[in-house]
């Protein structure tokens, strides 16, 4: 065992501190260096890789996730647009139809109103006309009696005695003459 | 690692007027007690591999132990390693090839952080040891190898006839092939455990100079710019340990090579 160790030493020496051509120490360098790569291979597989991976995929697929929702709200946000601006188009087609109807029917009721304010008009010109004959020819029936009670008046002041009927045609015929 | 250097000095000084020792870094001596290292000895090889393991497990467990859909700063972290090393393994070696992801994520985070830890002055780096590198290296080249015969069977071995090439050439070829093949295990290992050896040896080599003090604010400053160098080293030798074993795995999952 000493004589091992003075070997080794002398060897390690006579190599000029050259370790790594001391070949009785390879086993001890490549047991420690197995151990420490399976170790590693166990550490890495086990715990880490998995763990990463899976982070890794988590974070693309929220990526992925996000992408997608923003392109959803974002036709969303181009439906509503296309909404508002259809509904504007139609209220605005829809308030000129009210404004059309509403003038039409204004314009309807001012026929109405011209018409009945026509007919009334027509009435009552009507009315009168007859209410002038009337007069007219009441007018005409006081003048007639006025002048044969004149002329009755007339004769029976001149001294004459005046028959009635006489003077009535008289008045008559002169009237019409 | 700039104190450490002096502690040689006070220790053996043989007439010398200072003593580096660069090597004294990579040293393997048991955790508790003196003696021989065997190989189930807890020394301090088994301490940094330890610490690599907390501090991966810091890292990737406990940054995201949230699981938060808006991450912190450490959950980004451990997100942005999963995402580059994930990324990595899906370009290079095709859609196949992903399901071998955590082993190679093992051995980048393996890689990355015994490199980066290694920085830490005093520390020990683990992958400047050829018998690490080379058994991580071998265990991708066999892998791959056994992968690539499992899944294609005697067809994996048409990577080393290359149907593109003229036909007189193609035994030539195949045979620089094979033997480029069998390289690869070694240029794989040497590298990474080339720079993070030599890197560490400059680093000390300068840094016992800054015991004269004539140089030693020249010093001082070259050692902070080297250290810089060697962050750097330390990633870009993870990055290019990872991203070979992605190109080897090809060879054995994807649908064509080269």
């Amino acid at each position: 065992m000493a004589t091992e160790a003075t070997e080794a030493a002398g060897h390690a020496a006579e190599a000029s501190g050259m370790p790594q051509l001391d070949f009785a120490l390879w086993p001890h360098q490549i047991f420690w260096l197995l151990v420490t790569l399976v170790a590693i291979y166990l550490l890495l597989t086990r715990i880490a890789l998995p763990r990463i991976s899976s982070v890794l995929a988590d974070r693309k697929g929220a990526i992925t996730n996000d992408i997608a929702a923003a392109e959803e709200l974002k036709q969303k946000a181009l439906r509503a647009e296309k909404a508002y601006n259809d509904a504007l188009a139609q209220a605005r087609a829809e308030a000129a139809k009210i404004v059309a109807e509403a003038r039409a029917e204004i314009q309807k009721d001012l026929d109405a109103a011209t018409a009945r304010a026509d007919s009334e008009i027509a009435a009552k010109a009507t009315q009168s006309e007859g209410r002038i004959a009337e007069i007219r020819d009441g007018a005409l029936e006081a003048v007639t009696e006025v002048a044969k009670d004149t002329a009755k008046e007339i004769v029976a002041a001149l001294g004459g005695k005046a028959d009635a009927r006489s003077v009535t045609a008289a008045v008559n015929a002169r009237l019409k003459g | 690692m700039a104190g450490e250097a002096v502690v040689p000095l006070t220790e053996d000084v043989d007439g010398q007027m200072f003593h580096i020792d660069p090597m004294h870094q990579f040293q393997i001596h048991p955790l508790f007690g003196e003696g021989e290292v065997h190989w189930y000895t807890v020394s301090n090889v088994t301490l940094w591999l330890a610490i690599t393991v907390l501090v991966i497990a810091a890292i990737l467990i406990f940054g995201t132990r949230r699981r938060a859909m808006i991450p912190s700063r450490s959950q980004s972290v451990a997100e942005l390693i999963y995402g580059f090393i994930h990324n990595m393994v899906e370009e290079v070696t095709g859609h196949d090839g992903v399901k071998y992801f955590p082993y190679v994520l093992t051995l980048f985070l393996f890689v990355l952080f015994a490199n980066v830890l290694g920085l830490i002055p005093t520390s020990f780096t683990t992958t400047s040891h050829f018998a690490v590198t080379v058994t991580l290296a071998l265990m991708v080249f066999l892998g791959v190898t056994l992968l690539g015969l499992y899944r294609k069977g005697l067809g994996f071995l048409s990577m080393f006839w290359v149907s593109s090439a003229p036909l007189a050439i193609r035994p030539i070829l195949a045979i620089i092939e094979v033997i480029s093949y069998f390289v690869r295990p070694v240029s794989h290992s040497i590298r990474l455990g080339g720079n993070m050896m030599a890197g560490h040896a400059v680093m000390k080599v300068i840094a016992g100079f800054a015991t004269m003090a004539v140089v030693s604010p020249v010093v001082v400053g070259s050692i902070a710019l080297i250290y810089g160098l060697e962050t750097l080293v330390a990633v870009v030798q993870a990055y290019v340990f990872t991203i070979l074993t992605c190109v080897y795995l090809r060879d054995a999952v994807g649908d064509n090579h080269h």
